[in-house]
């Protein structure tokens, strides 16, 4: 083991009678991370949780914590603990039983279990709550125990299976911070779980995004979001045009392109092979506006406007091509373009990826 | 949904109520009511007495009757309760089971036989083994046929059960035995409860296997109170009668508050 390596998945694969769920799955977490497995729905993430938890075998590869294999090891033998997407607060037990469980069970003596459960509810600000029941709780009360009850035992790793998706909007944000500042005091690696990339941007040191049972990218938030290795990230990560372009030639990772809107030039590629068609991703909060317009400009109409408040979207049409454009309304009367009006459009060489088809 | 949708707004829906009220309930009302009837002749009624009753109490045989229900009964339901219980664990909790459709259909196979069918099956099973002891037999039957009605809630609990709860349970260092004492039994309690009582009445009521079966010694409530019919009926068999639906509602309300405490709970 190198030191520092939290979980090791290698090679993992997994298949529910013909279904292939997961596919040579592997990356490693390192000790103290806030890991996030971010994916579209079915894609596998719960899945792949389960295996490092126990609940499931992986039908190949290995799956090791702290170095030491535990793909063989039973739910209960694996130092692990998971928060669940239901919660799964016991109902018949209080709040201080649900989470003094799992310390019963590693058989801590009663003074110390006592004193481990009131530290930990007072971590999650419930001190006044101990003697309830779960179902006398709100959602994200709820949420706060299930954290505290997983914690408790001092866990090598914690595994959270989207546990912010079942609270509304504001507790949502509130419980990200939340989260992250927990997971910086206690110091112990997450493997957090989630379908919503704002989320995962947010709070993640890294982020690894799987579709279709594979891994498409792993890196830190600005990684996946500034340089997608593939459509799919690019995708599925934050809104972005994509357009065809032809590869005129290859220097590395510069391609010389021509684009359907007339312009050629060099930008930064992922995944292209050689000349020929292929895809560019643009985002579109980084295309400028009239005065902001730089780098490559051209000239389109707007045809959609949409207020959001912080930004206005617009759909801007050129040469048969529509571009999401997004402004950010900086000024409190900044400019707002109607539609139907010709606005000159432009943007960076440095803005645009290529990627491979 | 309107009001004309409402059955109760059907033209003839109170009388239909009331007939069938009357039809399910007048009989017992006549069986209490002539319990206290002083006359020997069950249905000229000459005046109010208890007499019946502690005749009915101070008869030895009625009263060793029922002390072969209520032994029968009760080791026949803690065994088909337990039997159920581990048979609804087994086809709950493993998805990958072999024969598992074919396995439940079999343990509900007994709910669709005819009883007498059974009964003479196991008389001449037992007759073949030569199983000769009364009790010993009573229970062994009676466990078998109760079992599939122990089954029923039991597995329909388990089943409106999330697995999740075993699962966090493990996740949190529980042995699956532990799993299974401190969580899963405790959340299924109202399903066991329901099956245990379920067994048991069925125990208590029947009739066709204890008659096949009895022995000297082993004669069941049911089987009494039937050859005491045979002999006409009394104002004992009248108060006998009233005694049981007393203990029959004094048991069902308490199973039922029981089981509705076990559900706020869970
Ligand atoms: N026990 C199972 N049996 C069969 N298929 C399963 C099972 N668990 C998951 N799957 C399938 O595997 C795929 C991945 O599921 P899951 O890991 O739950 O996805 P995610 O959590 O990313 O939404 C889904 O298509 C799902 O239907
Ligand atoms: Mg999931």
């Amino acid at each position: 083991m190198r030191r520092g390596e939290a979980v090791e998945v290698f090679n993992v694969s997994k298949m529910f009678g013909t279904y292939q769920a997961l596919d040579q799955v592997s990356f490693t977490i390192k000790e103290n991370e806030f890991f996030t497995l971010l994916g579209p729905s079915g894609c596998g993430k719960t899945t792949l949780l389960r295996m490092i938890a126990g609940f499931e075998r992986p039908s190949e590869g290995s799956i090791s914590l702290f170095g030491a294999e535990i793909a063989s090891l039973p739910p209960h033998k694996r130092h692990v603990n998971t928060v669940f997407q239901s919660y799964a607060l016991f109902p018949h037990m209080s709040l201080e039983q649900n989470i003094a469980f799992g310390l019963e069970n590693l058989g801590w003596a009663k003074a110390k279990r006592q004193a481990r459960v009131a530290e930990m509810l007072e971590l999650v600000h419930m001190s006044d709550f101990a003697k309830r029941r779960p179902d006398q709780l709100s959602g994200g009360q709820r949420q706060r125990i299930a954290l505290a009850r997983a914690l408790a035992p001092e866990p090598q790793v914690l595994l959270l299976d989207e546990p912010l998706s079942a609270l509304d909007l504001k507790l949502r944000q509130a419980m990200r911070d939340e989260l992250r500042a927990l997971q910086r005091k206690t110091g112990i690696t997450f493997v957090f779980v989630t379908h919503d990339q704002d989320e995962a941007l947010d709070m993640s040191d890294r982020i690894c995004v799987l579709g279709q049972g594979q891994i498409q990218q792993i890196g830190t938030p600005s990684d996946i979001y500034e340089e997608p290795q593939n459509r799919f990230v690019a995708d599925f990560i934050g809104a972005t045009n994509f357009l065809e372009a032809e590869v005129v030639s290859l220097n590395g990772d510069q391609a010389q392109i021509r684009t359907a809107l007339g312009l050629e030039f060099t930008a930064a590629q992922k995944g292209v092979q050689g000349p020929g068609a292929a895809t560019m991703s643009l985002r579109p909060e980084k295309i400028g506006l009239e005065e902001q317009a730089s780098g490559n400009v051209f000239t389109g109409t707007i045809r959609s406007r949409n207020y959001m408040g912080g930004f206005t979207h617009y759909a801007v049409e050129t040469a048969g091509i529509t571009l999401q454009v997004s402004r950010r309304n900086a000024l409190s009367h900044a400019e707002s373009y109607d539609i139907g009006r010709e606005v000159k459009l432009g943007f960076r060489d440095e803005s645009v990826r290529v990627l491979g088809q | 949904m309107s009001a004309n949708h409402d059955v109760r707004h059907y033209p003839g829906a109170g009388l239909m109520t009331t007939v069938f009220f009357l039809w399910l309930y007048a009989p017992i009302v006549v069986v209490i009511w002539f319990s206290f009837n002083e006359n020997r002749l069950v249905s000229v009624w000459s005046g109010f007495s208890t007499k019946w009753y502690t005749a009915a109490l101070a008869n030895d045989a009625l009263m060793d009757a029922l002390r072969v229900s209520l032994t029968v009964a009760g080791i026949a339901t803690v065994i088909s309760t337990t039997v159920a219980l581990c048979a609804a664990m087994v086809l709950s909790r493993n998805s990958d089971l072999r024969f598992a459709k074919l396995s439940e259909t079999v343990v509900n196979l007994p709910l669709l036989l005819p009883e007498i069918v059974v009964a003479v099956a196991t008389l001449i099973l037992f007759s073949q083994l030569e199983f000769t002891n009364g009790l010993l037999r009573l229970i062994v039957a009676h466990s078998a046929f109760c079992t599939p009605f122990a089954f029923l809630p039991i597995r329909a609990r388990l089943q409106g059960m999330s697995a999740d709860y075993e699962e966090a349970a493990q996740d949190l260092y529980a042995t699956p035995f532990t799993a299974f004492r401190r969580v899963t039994l405790p959340l299924i309690m109202p399903g066991v409860f329901a099956g245990a009582m379920l067994a048991f009445v069925i125990s208590m009521d029947d009739f066709i296997t204890s008659n096949m079966l009895a022995t000297g010694g082993t004669t069941t409530l049911p089987v009494y109170i039937f050859s005491l019919i045979k002999r006409g009926t009394t104002p004992e068999l009248n108060a006998i009668s009233t005694l049981l639906i007393v203990a029959s509602l004094v048991i069902a309300t308490l199973a039922l508050a029981l089981s509705a405490r076990a559900m706020r709970r869970a």
